[in-house]
C-alpha cells in the first residue's frame, strides 16, 4: 500500500483553514448515533474524549489507571508553548513552526507542524476558560518563561506542575461529559486488541483489570492515545505502567509504525543508584537556565570524590571542566537536549563521572546564587554584603523558581542541593517515533486514529521542551474532532456495530489464549527479569549513540530474549482476578517485539539526526568535528514499517519529506 | 538492612483479609519504599506465591495512584511526600513495618493494598468543572486579568493529586480537604464564579451521598497531605456553601 499523507494543497498558511472549510461534517442529530472509542486519557485522549462528547458523539473512554487524571501527562513539569507573542518579542506562528521543524532536525512533516503552531494560541485560551491556574504577573496577565533551542519567551506554565494542571483541565471537561452520559468511562481497563470489520476499525477487546473479564466494545471509529514507548528501556522517566501495547497491537493489525528509533534522552535526570532501581526521575530542563554543568578536570579529583576524600565544593574553578561551555560557547548550558545528553555521556565514558556508578555529572547553582544574591543586595540597598549574605539572598530567588525540584532531589538523593551541586545523568524520556498517521491523524487502517505521543507526526527526530503538552492538546481539542468527522460522515446510516461477529470472536479468542498461556506457563523467571534484560540491550546498543555492529547484535539478542521469555516466563495467580504480573507480562511481550523493530529502524537510518546518533555519521573535521552529521540527500524521509509476522521481517515504506517553507540547514550550537 | 513486613492481604472485595508477615533482607537505604516492595514481590514470584497488589504508577509523587498506610500514617513517616517518594533511609535495620490499605467506608478494598477511590470521581463529576465547550473562538486568555494572589492561591488548591490520604488520615473519613481544594480553585477564579453556587451544593451533596464523614477540625489531613493543601480550603468551601444556601 502506498503511503498517502493527505496533506492539502495550497500555501502552508492557508492549508488548515481551507481544509476545515471543505471537509465533510456530521450533522448534530446524526452524531447521536455514532460511537467513538478513545483509548488513553492523558492530554491527547482526555481532550479528544471531552471534545468529541461536546460535539455530540457517544464516547467510550478507557484508562488502565483508576482515574483519567492519573495518566502520565500529569508528570510534565516545565510548560506549554504557544505563539501568543504576549511578551512582544517577535513571536509568531511561523517562528514557532520554524523552531519546531529545526529543533526536530528537519525530520517532521511541515504541514502538520504548521497546523500545530497555528492552533497553539487557542489551547491557552481554552485552558484559561476551563480554570487552569497558569502563572500570572502582578498586572494579572499571563507570565511566560523560555526554554532551550529558541530565541523567544513563549512557554506558559503553572509552577513546576504544568502537565498536572492541563490534565486536570481536560479531566474536568471529561467529568462534565461523564455526568451528562456522553462519555462512558472505563477505568482500570486495558485495551488488548483492536477489532477490524471489513477492513475498518470497529472496536476493541479490553480486559477489566479488577475482575479479569475480557470485554468486547464496538464503535464506528477507534482513537488510540496511549502515549510513548520509553519503557522499552525498562528504566525511563515514564510511569511504571506506560506501555506500547495498544500501539503495537494496532501495528500488528495493519497500522504502520514510524521512526521507532527516534527517542529523546533527557539530559537532566537523577542518576541511578543501584540494580534495584525501578524508574528514573526527571528534573525540569528549566534548571539549565541557572545551573552550570561540569565534571572535574583531573582524574585524581574524580577518584577522590568517588571515594569520599573530597567534596565537589572543594574544587576551585580551574579544577573544573564546564564541558558544555567549553564545547559550545554560543549556547553553553542551553544546548538542545540531544546535544547535552551526548556530551555528558562522552565525559562519563572517558571516566570522569562523579558518583559510584561513574554515570553522573554536576549541575551547579553556585554561580546563580552569587548572581541573584548580588542583584538582591543592590535592590535591598545592602552595602558590602558578606559572601554568606549574598548566597542566602540568591538561594531565596532560586528556591522561588525551582523549590519543588530541589525538594524532590533532596528526598531521593538525601543531599541538600543548596549546599552541594546536584548530580544528573541523561535518561530516556520521550519517544518521537510512533504510529504513522496522515494529515487527519488517521493510521493506515481506516477509522483508526492515533494522537499525542503515540503517533509520530510533529517532533521529527528531536522534540523541543514544552512541545509535548502543546501537541497532545492540539491533537485532542482542535485537530482530531474536526478531521474524524470527514470519515464518520460516511457512517451516518451504519447503525450500531454489533459485537456478535466472527471478527470480535476471533480477536477475543486470541486475547484469551495469550492470557491463559501466561498463567499456565509455570516458567522459572519473573516478567521483570526479562524486562530488565531487554532494557540493558536497548540502553547499551540502541541508546545515546548507535553503530551498525551494535544494532545488528541488538536485533539478535532481543530475539533471543523474546524466545526465552515465551519459554520461561512465570506469572503467578489466575486470569480472572486483579493480577498486576499478568498485566506486565502482556506489556513486556510487546516491548520484546518493538525492541527488535527499533534496532532495525536505527540500523537502516545510517545518518545522525536529532536523538538518533550514528557513530558512523559524524563530522570528521572542521569546526563541527565530532558532531552529528545529517544526510538530507538519502534520509529526508519518514520510515513507516509494515508488520509481516515477525518484527524483524517488517517492510519499510518511505514517506519523502518535502521542505517548501524552510531551508534545510546543519544545526550548529558552537 | 533486614526488615519484617506485616502486610494486609485480601483476595478480593468480598473476601476477608488478614495481616501476613514477610521478611526482606539486604534492603539498601537508597531504595524507595516501593522498590523495597518490588524486591518482596520478586521474591514471592520466584517462590510461586502471589505478589502483593498495590497501586502505583508515576513513582515521582504526582499521579496520586500510590496509597499505602504505613506504620499508621498515610504515605508513611515523612512529610510532604507520597509513598513512592518515601525512602528506606527513614527506617532502620530490624524494624517491623506495618502496611495497610487506605481505610474508609467510601474506599472499599479491591485487593490487598488496592482500594476503590471512584467515589472521588463521582464527586468531581457532580460539579468539579467549568461549563465551557471547546472551540477555537474562546476569548483571548489575557482578556480577564486575574490578580497574582488569586491565581497563586487557586494554584495551591489545584495541586491536590486526589490520592485520598486526607480521607485515610481523618478519624471521620472526611473528604472535605479534597472537595474544599477543588471548590476553592474555581471559587477563586472569575471563570469559576458563574457556577459557584451550584457547584458547591452539588459536590457537597455527592460527598455526603458517598458516605464520607464530616470535618471536626483536627487538621490531621493537612499534616498528612503530600501536597500541603491548607485547611483554609475547607473553611472556604463552608463559606461558599453557606452563601449558596442564603
Amino acid at each position: 500500500m502506498a503511503l498517502d499523507s493527505r496533506v492539502p494543497k495550497g500555501p502552508i498558511k492557508d492549508k488548515w483553514t481551507d481544509y476545515k472549510n471543505k471537509i465533510n461534517l456530521v450533522n448534530p442529530a446524526n452524531k447521536r448515533h455514532i460511537d467513538v472509542i478513545v483509548v488513553g486519557t492523558g492530554l491527547a485522549g482526555g481532550s479528544a474524549a471531552a471534545t468529541l462528547a461536546e460535539l455530540g458523539y457517544n464516547v467510550k473512554a478507557f484508562a488502565y489507571q483508576d482515574s483519567p487524571r492519573r495518566a502520565h501527562s500529569i508528570a510534565a513539569q516545565g510548560g506549554i508553548n504557544a505563539a501568543k507573542n504576549y511578551q512582544g518579542d517577535g513571536d509568531s506562528t511561523y517562528r514557532l513552526f520554524y523552531d519546531t521543524v529545526k529543533g526536530g532536525d528537519y525530520r517532521s512533516r511541515e504541514a502538520n507542524v504548521y497546523r500545530l503552531a497555528e492552533v497553539s494560541a487557542n489551547i491557552i485560551d481554552q485552558c484559561v476558560a476551563q480554570g487552569v491556574p497558569f502563572a500570572r504577573d502582578y498586572g494579572g496577565l499571563l507570565d511566560n518563561r523560555s526554554f532551550g533551542g529558541v530565541l523567544v519567551s513563549r512557554t506558559f506554565y503553572a509552577k513546576g506542575q504544568t502537565g498536572q494542571q492541563l490534565l486536570l483541565g481536560a479531566y474536568s471537561a471529561m467529568n462534565r461529559q461523564i455526568a451528562r452520559g456522553k462519555i462512558e468511562m472505563f477505568n482500570r481497563h486495558e485495551m488488548l486488541d483492536v477489532v477490524k470489520v471489513d477492513g475498518k476499525a470497529r472496536g476493541i477487546i479490553a480486559r477489566n483489570l479488577i475482575t479479569g473479564e475480557i470485554e468486547r466494545h464496538s464503535a464506528h471509529a477507534v482513537v488510540v492515545a496511549t502515549g510513548g514507548y520509553g519503557n522499552v528501556y525498562f528504566l525511563s522517566t515514564n510511569a511504571m505502567g506506560s506501555n506500547v501495547t495498544a500501539a503495537w497491537k494496532i501495528h500488528k493489525k495493519g497500522a504502520y509504525f514510524a521512526n521507532p528509533c527516534y527517542t529523546q534522552i533527557h539530559p537532566t535526570c537523577i542518576p541511578r543508584s543501584g540494580d534495584y532501581q525501578s524508574k528514573l526521575t526527571l528534573m525540569s530542563e528549566s534548571l539549565r537556565n541557572d545551573g552550570r554543568i561540569w565534571v572535574p578536570k583531573n582524574m585524581e579529583d574524580v577518584m577522590a570524590i568517588r571515594e569520599g576524600r573530597k567534596k565537589p565544593t572543594d574544587l576551585s574553578e580551574d579544577e573544573r571542566d564546564y564541558y558544555l561551555e567549553r564545547r559550545y560557547p554560543a549556547f553553553g548550558n542551553l544546548v538542545p537536549r540531544d546535544v547535552a545528553s551526548r556530551a555528558a555521556k562522552e565525559r562519563c565514558d572517558a571516566g570522569y563521572g562523579v558518583n559510584a556508578t561513574g554515570e553522573a555529572v554536576y549541575l551547579d547553582f553556585a554561580a546563580a546564587f552569587d548572581r541573584y544574591g548580588t542583584e538582591q543586595a543592590k535592590i535591598h540597598n545592602i552595602t558590602n554584603p558578606s559572601k554568606e549574605k549574598i548566597k542566602e539572598l540568591g538561594q531565596e530567588i532560586v528556591k522561588a523558581k525551582y523549590g519543588n525540584l530541589f525538594q524532590m532531589y533532596e528526598k531521593i538523593i538525601d543531599q541538600n542541593p543548596y549546599e552541594t551541586p546536584m548530580m544528573i545523568y541523561p535518561a530516556v524520556h520521550y519517544t518521537m517515533g510512533g504510529v504513522w498517521v496522515d494529515y487527519n491523524l488517521m493510521t493506515t487502517v481506516p477509522g483508526l486514529y492515533c494522537i499525542g505521543e503515540a503517533n509520530f507526526s510533529d517532533h521529527g527526530a528531536n522534540r523541543l521542551g514544552a512541545s509535548a503538552l502543546m501537541q497532545g492538546l492540539a491533537d485532542g481539542y482542535f485537530v482530531l474532532p474536526y478531521t474524524i468527522g470527514d470519515y464518520l460522515a460516511d457512517d451516518i446510516r451504519t447503525g450500531p456495530i454489533s459485537t456478535d461477529s466472527k471478527e470480535f470472536e476471533e480477536a477475543e479468542k486470541e486475547v484469551k489464549d495469550k492470557i491463559e498461556f501466561f498463567v499456565n506457563n509455570k516458567g522459572t523467571k519473573s516478567v521483570d527479569y526479562f524486562h530488565k534484560k531487554l532494557g540493558k540491550v536497548m540502553w547499551d546498543k540502541c541508546g545515546m549513540s548507535r553503530n551498525a555492529q551494535g544494532l545488528k547484535e541488538a536485533m539478535v539478542e532481543i530475539k533471543a530474549i523474546r524466545e526465552e521469555f515465551w519459554k520461561e516466563v512465570s506469572v503467578p495467580g489466575s486470569s480472572n482476578e486483579m493480577n498486576p504480573e499478568l498485566e506486565k507480562a502482556g506489556r513486556v511481550a510487546d516491548f520484546l517485539e518493538l525492541g527488535e523493530l527499533f534496532a532495525k529502524d536505527a540500523l537502516v537510518r545510517e545518518e545522525s539526526c536529532g536523538g538518533h546518533f550514528r557513530e558512523e555519521s559524524a563530522e570528521l573535521d572542521g569546526p563541527q568535528k565530532g558532531e552529528a552529521k545529517r544526510n538530507d540527500k538519502d534520509f529526508a524521509f519518514v520510515s513507516a514499517w509494515e508488520f509481516k509476522g515477525e518484527p524483524g521481517d517488517a517492510v519499510l515504506h518511505k514517506e519523502e519529506l518535502e521542505f517548501k517553507d524552510i531551508e534545510l540547514k546543519q544545526r550548529s550550537y558552537k | 538492612m533486614n526488615l519484617t513486613l506485616k502486610i494486609w492481604r485480601q483476595k478480593d472485595s468480598s473476601s476477608k483479609g488478614q495481616m501476613v508477615d514477610y521478611k526482606v533482607t539486604d534492603i539498601s537505604e537508597h531504595m524507595s519504599f516501593l522498590e523495597m516492595m518490588d524486591v518482596l514481590n520478586e521474591q514471592l514470584v520466584n517462590t510461586g506465591e502471589e505478589p502483593v497488589a498495590f497501586d502505583h504508577d508515576c513513582r515521582e509523587g504526582i499521579c496520586g495512584m500510590c496509597s499505602m498506610y504505613i506504620n499508621g500514617e498515610a504515605h508513611g513517616p515523612d512529610r510532604g511526600i507520597t509513598t513512592c517518594q518515601l525512602h528506606m533511609r527513614m527506617f532502620k535495620d530490624g524494624d517491623t513495618i506495618t502496611i495497610e490499605p487506605f481505610r474508609a467506608a467510601a474506599f472499599p478494598v479491591i485487593k490487598d493494598l488496592v482500594v476503590d477511590r471512584t467515589s472521588f470521581e463521582r464527586i468531581q463529576q457532580a460539579g468539579g468543572f467549568i461549563s465551557v465547550n471547546t472551540s477555537g473562538n474562546t476569548q483571548d486568555a489575557n482578556s480577564i486579568p486575574i490578580s497574582k494572589i488569586a491565581a497563586d492561591e487557586a494554584m495551591d488548591a489545584a495541586t491536590c493529586i486526589g490520592c485520598g490520604a486526607c480521607v485515610a488520615t481523618c478519624k471521620n473519613s472526611s473528604a472535605m480537604l479534597f472537595v474544599g481544594a477543588k471548590v476553592s480553585q474555581y471559587a477563586l477564579l472569575p471563570q469559576g464564579r458563574v457556577e459557584a453556587t451550584e457547584r458547591v451544593q452539588n459536590m457537597v451533596a455527592q460527598m455526603d451521598l458517598e458516605g464520607f464523614g464530616n470535618c471536626t477540625n483536627t487538621g490531621a489531613c493537612e499534616v498528612e497531605c503530600p501536597k500541603g493543601i491548607s485547611l483554609d480550603n475547607i473553611a472556604r468551601m463552608n463559606r461558599e456553601l453557606m452563601k449558596a444556601s442564603v
